[in-house]
């Protein structure tokens, strides 16, 4: 799972900071922000495979209003909620809109590693079905290298 | 109410009914019995005085008419024709065999010497000079006597009349046959115990009465009292009630005497009163058995109704408390899961650095992890029973489904229909058709309605107008609830949303029903509203958005 970026979205400091550090630790290139506009702002610039998203977050954007930004920016980007009780409607109708899936709040690590990878999986195969895609394309016309971005040249990047 | 109020309850409208009701009936009845008595009563005197009248002025006739006849024969006769030979007797024996009720003639001239006598006594030669009555026909030329015993020493009266024959005055006198005359005058008598007599001036029977005394014998009765037109009563001696009415004869002092049984007059009378007081009876037991009936019927239903009404209130009162336990639960929970989830990760984060070389190296080491540990299962131990807690506030979370809010107005005044019959509350329902159809949770919506309308007929109490009101402005659906009961003061209703909140009895309300209604109505994306003048009512009004609400 190395190189994998993943960026943590959730208001509460203490426990952003913790898990960043946990992730890091097993290996992951993790990032965490406290706010939907702040990950909004980071993934203009950087692109993340997995986007743990806190749902319930007063003050500013809320998860779904983020989902839907971020999508825009990135779709190919899997977004993994996480939802209190209260909110378990919103994580469903976030899953009805492409969500990856969604986990309860306090989530255990020992619960978010095996989805992280599956997520990370996902992308990974997604990613290489496009590459392979255009690979193909590139193949058939060559002339449409000219059309290729920097990133389906160095996708690691 | 316990079930001593209610047999209070009962005892008064009972007992007020039966005064209400028996008071007039009774009155009635006496007044008729009464009356009916006093009229009965006033025949009966009536009659016996007819009677006394009608007889008295058949005595008169009686006498008076012998009077005539002796006077005929005076004035047709000479006293030496009437004297001398069988005259007097060939006379009296006309008398008796046309008219009777003559015992014997006799000729008396003006000395009082009884020249000439036919009859059964043997008066000859008697001398009546120094008699009473003698001086009296003498001066008066007719005379009728009271009963006295005379020369014969038995009771009799007689007529004298006097005839003026040229210088010559005489009398013919006869003796009234007192046995024919006694006859005469009791055919005036009526029934088994009636009686007809005549007593004179001084109360001395002059004729034998049928009962209680004998001619000649004081009567007991003073004749003053009887005027012309009065009925006395009194008892006798066995214990008897009579009537008495009494006439006095035209020509004579005489007093005609009726007397007439009381009991015996008055017999179809007093079964007449028995009849109508079998009536009564009946009368007052069929009131009092239909007042008790219909009381227990009335009062049952009064019970049924505040049964109805306190198990309906339990109800509400329990859902009420239900969803504000699981909203406060939903709260707690909810804060503590923050706090937690970051013990749970920080306590993870010094599980991974422990597993660092240099920590391993420490002496403390396995009491560091084994305490590491034993949070963490806490934490988790924390976190299973706020997931239960929360799966438990789930059930009062609001769902998803399709609202047409007329229908749900309609079913929720289905169930308060009875309620509001029992108190004499009119629900009025003024419903906007094709209202849109809104997202929420109708169950929770009919909880805010049951709430809004049980407290605007609990505001009322008895009698009076409930209203609802459905429309659609501003892209919102109204519901307006208007009671025309007191109203809520200025300074109280800024508090009523507030939980705990209530100025119900205790153990009738928690205080939580408006504050429930107002989270509901809120997470709907809604508003409630009061507004309330005090005598005038209360309106409240639900706002709900006809989008969707947003979910948080």
């Amino acid at each position: 799972m190395e190189n994998f970026r993943v960026l943590v979205v959730d208001d509460e400091a203490d426990f952003l900071e913790t898990i960043i550090k946990r992730l890091q630790k097993r290996g992951l290139e993790a990032q965490g922000v406290a706010s939907g506009e702040a990950a909004i702002e980071l993934m203009k610039e950087r692109r993340f495979d997995v986007v743990l998203l806190d749902i319930k977050m007063p003050r500013g954007m809320d998860g779904i209003e983020t989902f839907r930004e971020l999508k825009k920016l990135q779709p190919l980007t899997e977004v993994i909620f996480l939802t209190g009780h209260a909110t378990l409607e919103s994580s469903v109708e976030g899953m009805k809109l492409g969500a990856f899936d969604y986990l309860i709040k306090p989530v255990k690590l020992d619960d978010l590693l095996p989805k992280l990878a599956e997520a990370f999986q996902k992308k990974n195969a997604h990613d290489q079905k496009i590459r392979n895609y255009k690979i193909q394309q590139l193949i058939s016309h060559p002339a449409s290298i000219f059309e290729l971005e920097k990133d389906d040249f160095f996708p690691e990047d | 109410m316990t079930q001593s109020v209610y047999k209070r309850l009962r005892l008064n409208i009972i007992i007020l009914i039966l005064l209400i009701s028996l008071t007039p009936f009774l009155l009635l009845g006496g007044i008729i019995s009464n009356e009916f008595s006093f009229m009965f009563r006033n025949g009966l005197e009536e009659q016996i005085k007819y009677r006394a009248r009608v007889q008295a002025n058949a005595v008169d006739l009686y006498l008076k008419g012998r009077a005539a006849i002796l006077t005929g024969i005076a004035d047709l006769h000479s006293i030496d024709s009437l004297v001398e030979g069988e005259e007097l007797a060939h006379v009296l024996g006309i008398i008796s065999a046309r008219v009777g009720g003559i015992v014997d003639l006799g000729v008396i001239d003006d000395k009082g010497q009884h020249l000439a006598y036919v009859g059964p006594y043997n008066l000859h030669g008697l001398n009546y000079y120094q008699e009473r009555w003698f001086a009296e026909v003498m001066s008066k030329g007719l005379y009728i006597s009271d009963v006295y015993t005379g020369y014969r020493q038995i009771p009799h009266y007689i007529i004298a009349v006097r005839r003026q024959e040229n210088q010559r005055a005489w009398i013919l006198r006869a003796t009234i046959d007192s046995d024919a005359f006694n006859l005469f005058v009791r055919e005036a008598k009526v029934g088994q115990t009636g009686d007809a007599f005549i007593i004179n001036r001084e109360g001395v029977f002059q004729t034998k009465p049928r009962f209680d005394g004998k001619i000649l014998g004081e009567s007991g009765l003073n004749p003053s009292l009887f005027g012309e037109g009065s009925v006395i009563e009194r008892t006798t001696s066995d214990d008897r009630r009579v009537l008495l009415a009494g006439c006095w004869l035209k020509n004579k002092d005489w007093l005609l005497v009726i007397t007439q049984d009381a009991a015996e007059g008055m017999g179809a009378f007093f079964s007449t009163r028995t009849a109508q007081r079998i009536y009564m009876a009946i009368g007052c037991c069929a009131i009092v058995l239909i007042t008790i009936f219909t009381t227990h019927l009335t009062v049952r239903r009064i019970e049924k109704s505040y049964q109805r009404k306190d198990e309906f209130n339990a109800k509400l009162i329990q859902s009420d408390k239900l969803a504000a336990l699981g909203k406060m639960a939903a709260g707690i929970a909810h804060e503590i899961n923050n706090p937690l989830a970051v013990i749970g990760e920080k306590t993870g984060w010094m599980e991974d650095l422990l597993e660092e070389e240099e920590f391993q190296k420490s002496p403390n080491y396995q009491e560091y992890k084994t305490s590491l540990e034993k949070i963490s299962l806490h934490v988790d131990r924390a976190r299973k029973i706020i997931y239960n807690m929360l799966s438990y506030a789930r059930k009062m979370e609001p769902r998803l489904e399709d609202i047409d809010v007329n229908d749900v107005v309609n079913q929720t005044i289905s169930f308060l229909d009875n309620i509001a019959r029992d108190n004499n509350i009119k629900i009025e329902i003024d419903l906007q058709p094709d209202l849109p159809i809104i997202a929420g949770d109708q169950a929770k919506l009919q909880q805010v309605f049951l709430n809004l309308i049980n407290n605007a007929i609990d505001a009322i109490g008895k009698n009076g107008q409930v209203q609802v009101r459905t429309g659609n402005k501003n892209a919102h659906i109204t519901i307006d609830i208007k009671d025309d009961g007191p109203g809520i003061p200025k300074n109280l209703q800024r508090k009523v949303f507030d939980p705990f909140f209530t100025t119900k009895q205790t153990g009738k309300g928690t205080g939580l029903g408006l504050w429930i209604c107002f989270d509901i109505v809120q997470n709907m994306g809604g508003m409630i509203q009061l507004e309330s003048e005090e005598g005038r009512g209360s309106t409240f009004s639900v706002t709900l958005p006809i989008v969707p609400p947003q979910r948080k």
